[in-house]
């Protein structure tokens, strides 16, 4: 069932916008060129230069009105909006800026801005591969639906251990205390612990049900099933921690950045209107 | 010598001291009257006190004044029994516990009551008030009356780690069970194989309660005998007989829930006459409550009264008729408000016998059910052009036409259709569907019209055998003129109607079977039904038929056997018209014949793409195979779409999981959120998340107590200001939408708030009531549901059924077959 997302909302609208303002910006920059090339500070710079400023501006109010619920409209459309934008506003501050660059606040803010934008692609990278997963991996489960399971398996592994011998109760053991899901922001990104302890004690409860005596096989089965669906319980688990840190992840650079961005645009708005 | 005991006389007696009959013995020791008040029980108001401790007992209807002396507010269970108590001993009540009536006859000149422990009792009057609960079924073995057995469970935390036996299946008894479970071992015994007479849920309580081990059962299970123990830890022990023999339960207590016997056959060796053998109906009454049994009075829930507030004030009221005291009914002042701009020059009676008079319909209700009828009822007056209804709104009142002429318009050109007439009645198609109007009606003339609640109709069409036939007989006609869209002569249309017939079906059940040979055309009254085929050894789904349209009409048109076979979806109603009769019908009348004929060849057409697209994806691989449309039609059919007029879905595949839909929908209704993402099945990517689908027969709005769930206009179901917070809803909800929560206010945040994740300092939290809570599509909200608005990547989208499946068939654009409703 293919639905409109946030690339084709209302039939592209925000889509065609950009690209006429792109082709607007690029005609009116090729038509009219100062006498002393093209420079932020002339009359159509200072067009260029106010609109970008303005979507800067109306393109950080997003984050404020996607969180105010009382509004009217719809939010799809402002993100659609947002992203379409966004993008022609590479375009128009490139245009805006003359291509002089130098290692002033002026290229700062440029620099800023382009980060933000790419920080924003990465982000819809990651809505557009990510959700999918996230249902292939999880299904009709939940992330505290499988953590109660793992609590679960880790109690009955637990008390069957006691009556084994002490090296596979202290494998379980261990497994069940050292198994670490999503401890830091690294690892969740990663989405695996290396040499994982209940990976391993999978490993070696393999080899340590050989000299078993009869009456203990059966429950070493059951233990061997357990630890086994406790494997792919937290390998589940950190999978979905994982894609829920990536779909989270580039906001930490798009955010931060595009406060640096508007205090870096205040100083060159002010350095050009002051000190010129 | 035989001494002739005389047996004693009063001029009134009362036999029952619930509510009602409390109040009229409090009138009568007021009018110092010689009277009597009995009760079989050793308490007053044995009904209430089986009422779990702590219950609130309801003071409905509002309206409603009290006129009785007998005092009674909305209160505690324990509070109401306390202030009854202290009445009956401040009017120094005359009234004998323990009087069971056996018999009732009429003499010559007086009544004769003959009680259970052989006292003989004459009255000239008597005041019968026993309600329907008093005559609760005992157990009739051996040791049936030891002190152990009870019959109901005043306080389940009175007992602690016991044995306890629960006899009976039914709600009570489970209800009881379940109330005593975690505290105590219960088992419960059941005559019955299984569960099947319990509301669902209790039923799925039950079965939770008994997977957690908290108590057991045992099915076609009676028990024989109870004995009593001298040694043993268990006072008791009952002998069951089980399909595998007798078997021996010691316990500390048997509770007996086996229901109440029925109150008619008592009624009737009293004499009393019956309108109809239904065994549900109520006795023939006058205004003055009298039965055809003179002197013999009878009030309260036996009368059809079922609320305390209606038994307290008749008790009153026919204290005052006895007396020869002219009294008027406690509801006669609202009557008189509602009559306050028709015919208010004339007394209620009259207006009530002039709409007797006009409205055939109305003729069949006896004066009470016409006054509580008016009562619940809005009068209407439309001027010429007034519109009473628009097509596709959502509304279910019904209405009878008492003065005037109306238009019908059932299409979208503004010539009318059919014209209705004073004594004819409208609204019927929406009351049966539970789906938008079929038509528009506008007043031709000016009009005066009765509008009636779905509530009271349904309830009257319950209890109305009459009433019930002739609406059917007219929704068949009705349901033959929309749904076939053709305008056929009064006397075709009579032909059919008297030619077609009801049918009921289950979830599941099939309508026909592909191979049958064609037994007539089925028009969908209510409820939905699926067409399916088998192609390539499964059966695929085809399409989904919606109330309001009809199936059949292939085999019809072809003579060939049927082509598919049509399921119901949801509970549902159709009506039948015979295949001999309609092949008649379509002989006369070659217009119908040109119409069917068009669109047997369109099913023809999509038929075929549909079986192309099918084997196409089949081959295609395992995930085509997983997401046709028919298995995703399939899907949202066993998720209870099919009953549903909106649904919210969510699509997995654009989800950020935000949750933004949630605290928006938190944010805007008092802090409480009504959907919940994160629950619910999904299939090919879609999830039927755990919000509301305003269900065309909302499931909440059963058993209401404050009558606080509406449907509006736009199909929205909400809960009032008025809810009560019972918890019936959210229990009678089979999809789990509705929960109890505290609500309160949220203010909005300011920009910094929201930038920096303050929480605004919202109101003192008062640990107010909980009240049911439950979407209501924001209907108070401008440009409609926030889940959806709030939803930054267009995942979460709401959709009524029709558009969705004929969505998910993909039906080419063409949804003639799924449904006319404007698709959203």
């Amino acid at each position: 069932m293919q639905r409109s997302n946030i690339f084709d909302y209302k039939k592209y609208r925000y889509f065609k916008i950009a690209v006429a303002i792109i082709l607007i910006a690029i005609t009116a920059y090729l038509i009219f060129e100062p006498t002393i090339g093209h420079y932020g500070g002339s009359w159509l710079g200072y067009i260029l230069g106010s609109l970008s400023a303005a979507l800067v501006l109306w393109m950080t109010w997003y984050g404020v009105r996607k969180r105010r619920y009382r509004g009217s409209g719809a939010t799809q459309g402002w993100l659609s909006a947002h992203i379409y934008l966004g993008t022609a506003l590479t375009v128009i501050v490139t245009l805006h800026s003359g291509f002089q660059f130098g290692l002033n606040i002026h290229t700062f803010a440029y620099f800023l801005l382009l980060v933000v934008v790419i920080s924003g692609f990465f982000g819809n990278y990651t809505y557009m591969i990510y959700p999918r997963q996230m249902t292939e991996n999880m299904g009709e489960d939940n992330l505290d639906g499988l953590l109660l399971r793992i609590a679960d398996a880790d109690k009955l592994a637990r008390q069957i251990a006691l009556t084994m011998p002490d090296n596979i109760n202290n494998t379980v053991a261990r497994a069940c205390s050292e198994t670490c899901i999503g401890i830091d922001l690294l690892e969740q990104l990663r989405g695996y612990q290396p040499n994982c302890p209940t990976a391993l004690a999978v490993e070696q409860l393999t080899l340590m049900g050989d000299n078993l005596s009869a009456e203990l096989r059966k429950p070493y089965r059951e233990l061997y099933s357990i630890m086994v669906r406790r494997q792919s319980l937290v390998k589940r688990v950190r999978q979905d921690l994982m894609y829920r840190a990536r779909l989270g992840f580039w906001l930490y650079f798009h955010v931060p950045f595009t406060i640096a961005l508007l205090v870096a645009m205040t100083a060159h708005i002010v350095a050009v209107f002051f000190y010129w | 010598m035989i001494k002739v005991v005389k047996p004693e006389h009063f001029n009134i007696i009362i036999i029952g001291a619930g509510p009602s009959g409390l109040s009229a013995a409090v009138r009568a020791s007021e009018q110092n009257v010689s009277y009597l008040l009995l009760d079989a029980a050793q308490e007053p108001a044995s009904t209430i006190r089986s009422y779990l401790r702590g219950k609130l007992v309801m003071s409905e209807p509002r309206g409603l004044p009290l006129r009785s002396p007998l005092p009674f507010t909305a209160a505690l269970r324990e509070t109401v029994l306390e202030t009854w108590e202290k009445t009956i001993a401040e009017y120094n009540i005359n009234v004998r516990y323990g009087a069971k009536v056996l018999d009732l006859r009429r003499n010559i000149d007086c009544l004769e009551i003959e009680l259970a422990d052989g006292a003989k009792l004459t009255a000239d009057h008597v005041v019968l008030a026993i309600g329907v609960q008093g005559n609760l079924r005992k157990l009739e073995i051996p040791g049936g009356d030891l002190p152990q057995i009870q019959y109901q469970l005043d306080d389940p935390l009175a007992y602690q780690d016991e044995t306890i036996v629960v006899i009976g299946g039914g709600d009570s008894g489970v209800e009881n069970a379940l109330a005593l479970t975690g505290r105590n071992q219960v088992i419960i015994l059941n005559r019955a194989e299984d569960f099947s007479n319990c509301k669902d849920s209790n039923l799925n309580q039950l079965t939770d309660a008994r997977k957690r081990g908290a108590l057991d059962w045992l099915l076609e299970t009676r028990p024989q005998s109870i004995e009593t123990n001298l040694k043993s830890e268990f006072p008791i022990t009952i002998f069951a007989k089980t399909p595998n023999g007798v078997e021996r339960i010691p316990c500390h207590r048997v509770i007996a829930r086996l229901g109440a016997l029925p109150s008619r056959p008592l009624l009737e060796s009293f004499g009393v006459a019956f309108p109809t053998p239904d065994l549900a109906a109520l006795p023939l009454l006058s205004t003055h409550y009298e039965s055809n049994v003179s002197g013999l009075y009878i009030i309260g829930s036996l009368a059809g009264y079922p609320l305390i507030k209606q038994g307290i004030n008749q008790g009153y009221e026919v204290i005052e008729y006895i007396l020869g005291n002219p009294v008027e009914p406690a509801d006669t002042s609202l009557l008189r408000e509602k009559f306050a701009n028709f015919c208010n020059d004339r007394g209620i009676d009259d207006v009530l016998a002039k709409i007797r008079k006009s409205v055939p319909l109305l003729a069949m209700l006896n004066t009470l059910q016409l006054r509580e009828l008016v009562l619940e009822s809005n009068i209407l007056l439309p001027e010429p052009n007034e519109v009473i209804f628009k097509r596709n709104d959502y509304s279910t009142t019904f209405f009878f036409i008492v003065e005037g002429e109306l238009d019908v318009l059932i299409d979208d050109d503004d010539v009318p259709d059919d014209t209705l007439k004073a004594g004819e009645f409208f609204g019927e198609m929406a009351l049966i569907s539970g789906r938008r109007r079929t038509g528009t009606v506008r007043a031709k003339t000016n009009c005066v019209l009765i509008e009636t609640p779905r509530r009271v109709m349904q309830k009257l069409i319950g209890s109305v055998l009459s009433m019930r036939r002739m609406l059917d007989e007219v929704a068949i006609k009705t349901a033959v003129r929309i749904t076939i869209g053709l305008s056929l002569s009064e006397k075709d249309l009579n032909d059919i109607a008297s030619n077609a017939t009801l049918r009921n079906f289950a979830a599941g059940e099939e309508l026909f079977h592909e191979g049958d040979e064609a037994d007539g055309l089925y028009l969908i009254q209510r409820g939905s039904v699926t067409v399916s085929r088998m192609i390539g050894g499964r059966e695929v789904v085809l399409f989904y038929v919606a109330a309001g349209h009809y199936v059949g009409e292939m085999s019809l048109v072809s003579g060939e056997p049927r082509y598919g076979t049509v399921r119901a979806a949801i509970e549902t109603q159709a009506v039948l018209i015979e295949a001999g009769r309609m092949r008649e019908i379509i002989a006369d009348n070659p217009e119908i014949r040109s119409v069917l004929d068009a669109r047997y060849l369109q099913h023809l057409q999509e038929q075929e793409n549909r079986q192309h697209m099918e084997t196409m994806q089949d081959s295609s691989g395992s995930l085509g195979q997983q997401s046709t449309p028919s298995n995703l039609i399939s899907f949202l059919i066993q998720q209870g779409v099919g009953e549903a007029t909106d649904v919210l879905l969510i699509d997995e595949s654009l989800c950020i999981r935000c949750n933004h839909c949630e605290q928006a929908c938190a944010d805007t209704h008092g802090g409480a959120t009504r959907l919940d993402r994160d629950a619910g099945p999904i299939f090919a990517n879609i999830r039927v998340p755990t919000s509301c689908r305003h269900c065309e027969h909302p499931h909440c709005m059963k058993d209401c107590p404050p009558d606080a769930i509406h449907r509006a206009p736009h199909g929205e179901v909400y809960i009032d200001d008025s809810c009560i917070g019972c918890g019936n809803c959210q229990v009678n909800c089979p999809y789990d939408v509705i929960q109890m929560a505290v609500i309160h206010e949220q203010p909005e945040r300011s920009l910094w708030q929201v930038m920096l994740g303050i929480q605004p300092k919202s109101s003192p939290k008062i640990d107010g009531p909980k009240v049911a809570v439950k979407c209501d599509m924001c209907k108070d909200i401008a440009d409609g549901p926030l889940c959806v608005r709030a939803c930054p990547v267009g995942a979460a989208l709401r959709v009524n059924p029709e558009a969705l499946l004929s969505y998910a068939s993909d039906a080419s654009g063409d949804v003639a077959l799924m449904g006319s409703d404007e698709v959203k």
